[in-house]
Order: C-alpha cells, then structure tokens, then sequence
C-alpha cells in the first residue's frame, strides 16, 4: 500500500503528518518504509532521525562537443527544445543547467562530435529510523531539475508492507512525478484563504491522475468551515482534524513527531490508515463493478 | 530599476503576507507573483484583471496510428520513458521533440500545449503581473521568465522603478528563474528546525547564482534558541538579517479576510515597517 501525503500550498504540516503516520504505523504492518520525495528541501529526517547506511548520487546526462570533431554546423542546437546549446561561428556552448538530457543533440550530431556525459543533480540515501525504512532524494544546490531525483528515490518502494510518500508542494511535474502509482494521496490543508486555494488546485491534480484521494485538516480551530465546507460539495472525505495547538507548533520547531507530544495522535493515525485501508478497497470494488 | 524576490525556501514561512505588505508600503512599484504553482498573492491584493494571456508550455506529441510503421525507434529514443506500445503518455513526455524529428514515417505529430494563463491586473497597491500554471503542468521556470519579463515591460514603461516579487518555494527551476538578475533576495524563514534546514539550502543556492540575500525571521519568538541559531547561521554565511516578526494571529485573520497582514490593527505593523524601511536601504533607494 503506497500512501502519499501531499499539500498545495507548502508549510502546512505535511511533512509532520508523513513522518508521524509511518512512525505510529510501526507495530500494525512488518514493513514501513518512509519515502522523502520532497527532494528540494527534504524535512523527513529531522523528525525521524535516521541512521543513513548508504548513499547514490543521481546523474542525467548533459552533452560534451568535441571541439576538433565538430563542424558548427548548428543542427543541435536548433534541435534543442530547452534552448541549453549556443552555436556560434567558432564554438558550440552547453548550457547544462537548461539540458534535460534528451539525448537529441548526441541522436543528430552529423559529424558525432557530441558524447553525453554524466552530470550529478543529486543524491538518494537510505536508511533506518527505529524500525521504519527510510529514503530521501536531495535535489543538489544548483541543479534545476527535480523529477530524475524523485524518480530514483521512489525505487525504495516495495510491495511489502506500508510505504509513505512525503510529496513536495504544489501541483507540478515534481509533484506528479511523485504522487502517479500511488494507493492513495493525504491532502493536508490549513483552513485558511491560502490553504482552500490550494487544496482545490491539489484535489485537481490528484483527480487527473485517478489517484483517489482524502484530507486531513491542520491547525483547525473551532470553526474551520471552509475546508470542511469545500470537501462535503467535492464529495472528499475528512479523515482527520489537528487542532492549532501552540504545544504542537513547539514540538514541531524542535523536530518532535506528533506521536511523541501525546500517545494518542498514534492511536489516530492507526485509524486513519485504517480508514484509508477501506476507502482504497471500495475504489478498487467500485472499479471492478464499472 | 530595482526588484527585490521574497522568498522562503520551505513554504508555510509568511512570505506572501510579508510580500503584499510591501506591495502596500512601496510607491512606484510593479508587483508580481512569482508562485505560478501555487499563487495565492492575489489573494490578498484583489485584483482587477485587465489582459489575459494564454501560456503555451512545451508541446507533447502524438502518435499518427495510420502513419506508425511500429518500428520502436520512438521508444528506444525517449528517455523519459514517455513513448510505449504506440502510445504516448503526456504525464511523462518533456517535449523535447526528439521522436518527431527521428521517426522514419513522420508518425509523430507534436500538438500544442496550452498549460496556463498569466494576467496583467490593477490593484489598490499598483499594478500587478501574475499567473496560474495548469495542473499537472511542468514548471520549468518558462512561466516566470514571462512574468518577470512583462513587469519589466511596464516597469520600464510607465517610469517605475521598483519591482517587488512573491517568489516560489524550493531551489529548483522556478526559484532559479525568479532569481536570475534580481537586487535582492529576501529570504522569509521562522525558527523551526525544517525551516532553518532550508534556509541554508535557499541561501546557498542564492550564493551559487551570485545573487545578494538577506533575510527576515518570522514567529520569532515561537523558539528564540532557534531564532538565535539562525541568527548565527546568517552571520557565519554573512548574510544579512533585516528584521524580526513575533508570532501574530493577526497574519492568520489577515489571510482569512483576504487583506495585507499591515492593513490590520497589530503591533506587527511597526516591525513590517521598520523591516520594510532597512529593505529599501539594502536596496539602495
Ligand atoms: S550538430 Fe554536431 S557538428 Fe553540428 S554544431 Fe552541433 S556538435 Fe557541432
Ligand atoms: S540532451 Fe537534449 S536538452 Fe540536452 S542539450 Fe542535447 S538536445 Fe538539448
């Protein structure tokens, strides 16, 4: 089962839910492994503290012009979508912050004066966090594109056991790279103007890719009616309210799961998944009547 | 001409509030909303659109069926693994076009993709250029550009000097792009340990692309030994930190009545303020 946990709008709690959620869900399944896919600024490991056993660098492949061979003939830089290659009269510049190493360039070169080479945009670690698998991509500083480091640290993903996704914000090719092929995505939203915004644009985004989808509420206060409001006219289910709490917000600046404020916020992510759990088998049945 | 981008790394930080705030404080201004993933300054400025503008991404391609000679070339070549069993899945092709120039049948037909809309409006604090990117559309930084470009149209236009800019989250190609060539980078962080963890991230990535930061910490006061952490970290990384803003529900209600956090009564004005008053002086105006 692969539960990502996603917001629109960035700061709403996300990565405290993913973490919390994997941790309490430690004695229910014989494997939890939590995936940080958040690869511009990965949070996951201050909360879950893991012990890193092992490390890849994630590389794409950007072009090299061999000078003597190549004739300036300017093919491959008028091939080039992403405008990363210059021609001039006596050189052919790579740009390799624009190249998304398509390889096109290398395919039309007449002369082969062009070798891809490998250029690192990242990192993948593993490691364990009590007894939680633990992941986490790490866009490099620098480097533009973030969906090859998402792509690789999702390989930890298994079919055994529970796998929590900590998705990064909004609703773009990181995002989508992220959330595609999994069991189901945690929207988590803050009951302020901003958050609905973005909740609508998340709940848009996880619908087109079919991926079925709940919300949990964080920072609610009393009357936090928007959310709710939107959800009941959407047909979304509310699967879980966090209160504002200044106790939680502390815990929260000193890297402290939920779970380790009060017991019973793991009791309420067990439910949760197990809500979860249910609302995946009906889609699955629903899908099968159809 | 000046343009100072607030940025945060980590969302969640403030850093819209703190951007239309500025946008009501400043005089002969442009301002812009950099988030084009997810925008919310409109929000708080309530705009009056004047000119729509369709953004046309990079195109996906289609397979001709009648023309496909299934000789596979197209899914040897596509590294996105966009291309199988004569299909394209548009989630996954970038557009690089690589298919549609190497197939032997002319099979592959590249098809425009329309993937968002940007928007010149007025508001009660000076004009504004922002944007909605679709979902599930790449943001690859093309979108940005476009805004930036076009508020440096106008800026330049009506005599302008100043362009005040609510940037995106993160270090990849949209914060790239909203970096490029800009006076300041004000970076809005809080003391949490996520937050100071990115903030580094933010600022090194500012470094890299030689652009000048600075920073603000909000919540201050929700973890001083933090605030003072990253105080240090500033100093270490000789960053300058422009001002302190406590913890204050007023941004909260602010956001909730759809108005600049410095339009409410709140003694977090006068740190807004005087935040403001050391911006211009790091700016030179
Ligand atoms: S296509 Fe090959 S020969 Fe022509 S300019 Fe590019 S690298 Fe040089
Ligand atoms: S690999 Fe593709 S994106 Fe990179 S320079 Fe060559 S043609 Fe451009």
């Amino acid at each position: 089962m692969i539960i990502a946990v996603a917001s629109g709008k960035g700061g709403t709690g996300k990565t405290t839910v993913a973490t919390s959620m994997a941790l309490s869900l430690q004695d229910m399944s014989s494997e939890v492994t939590f995936i940080d896919c958040d690869v511009e600024e990965p949070n996951g490991h201050i909360f879950l503290c893991p012990q890193i056993t092992g490390s890849d660098n994630i590389y794409i492949e950007v072009p090299e012009i061999d000078r003597q061979k190549c004739t300036r003939c300017g093919k491959c830089a008028d091939l080039c979508a992403f405008n990363a290659l210059l021609a001039t009269s006596d050189e052919v510049i790579v740009f390799p912050e624009f190249c998304h190493g398509c390889g096109g360039c290398r395919y039309f070169c007449p002369v082969e004066a062009v070798t891809m080479m490998p250029k690192k945009i990242g990192t993948v670690e593993k490691g364990l966090a009590g007894r939680v698998k633990f992941a986490r991509g790490r866009l490099e500083v620098g480097a533009a594109l973030s969906p090859p480091v998402v792509d690789a640290v999702k390989k930890h993903s298994t079919d055994q056991g529970i796998i929590i996704l900590d998705a990064p914000p909004g609703t773009s090719c990181p995002v989508i790279h992220s959330v595609r092929g999994s069991d189901f995505c945690l929207l988590v939203a803050e009951p302020t103007s901003f958050g609905l915004n973005d909740l609508d644009l998340a709940v848009q985004m996880v619908r087109s890719l079919g991926v079925p989808c709940g919300v949990l509420i964080n920072r609610a206060r009393e009357r936090s009616c928007l959310i709710e409001k939107y959800c009941r006219e959407h047909e979304l289910n509310v699967l879980m309210k966090i209160p504002l709490s200044k106790d939680i917000a502390g815990a929260y600046s000193r890297g402290i799961p939920l779970g380790a404020v009060d017991g019973k916020w793991n009791k309420a992510f067990r439910r949760i998944y197990r809500d979860i759990r249910e609302l995946v088998a009906n889609e699955g049945n629903n899908r099968y009547q159809r | 001409m000046k343009e100072i981008t607030v940025i945060s790394g980590k969302g969640g930080t403030g850093k819209t509030s703190v951007t239309a705030s500025f946008a009501v404080l400043a005089e002969n201004h442009v301002i812009t909303d950099c988030d084009v993933d997810a925008a919310n300054l409109h929000l708080l400025l309530a705009p009056e659109i004047m000119e729509v503008k369709k953004y046309w991404g990079m195109p996906r391609v289609e397979i001709n069926a009648a023309k496909c000679t299934g000789c596979g070339l197209c899914e040897t070549l596509c590294r996105y693994d966009a291309v199988s069993g004569g299909a394209v899945d548009k989630l996954l092709c970038e557009g690089c076009l690589v298919c549609y120039h190497a197939c032997p049948a002319g099979a592959m037909r590249p098809v425009e993709n329309l993937a968002g809309e940007w928007y010149l409006s007025r508001t009660r604090y000076g004009p504004f250029v922002h944007a909605r990117l679709g979902v599930a559309q790449d943001n690859s930084g093309k979108l940005v550009a476009r805004v930036r470009q076009r508020a440096r149209d106008l800026a330049e236009k009506t005599g302008r000097n100043l362009i005040i800019t609510d940037g995106p989250p993160g270090i990849g190609c949209p914060v790239i792009s909203a970096l490029g060539g800009t006076d300041l980078a004000l970076v809005v962080t809080e003391p949490t340990l996520s937050a100071m963890h990115d903030l580094v991230r933010v600022l090194d990535l500012a470094a890299h692309f030689g652009v000048r930061a600075a920073v603000c910490i909000n919540k201050w006061d929700i973890n001083p030994d933090n605030c003072r952490a990253v105080e240090d970290t500033c100093r270490d990384m000789n960053v300058p930190v422009l001002g302190r803003i406590p913890y204050d529900p007023a941004f909260m209600a602010a956001a909730l009545e759809k108005k600049p956090v410095i339009k409410m009564t709140s003694t977090v004005v006068n740190d807004i303020i005087s935040l403001w008053d050391c911006v211009k002086k790091e700016l030179g105006l």
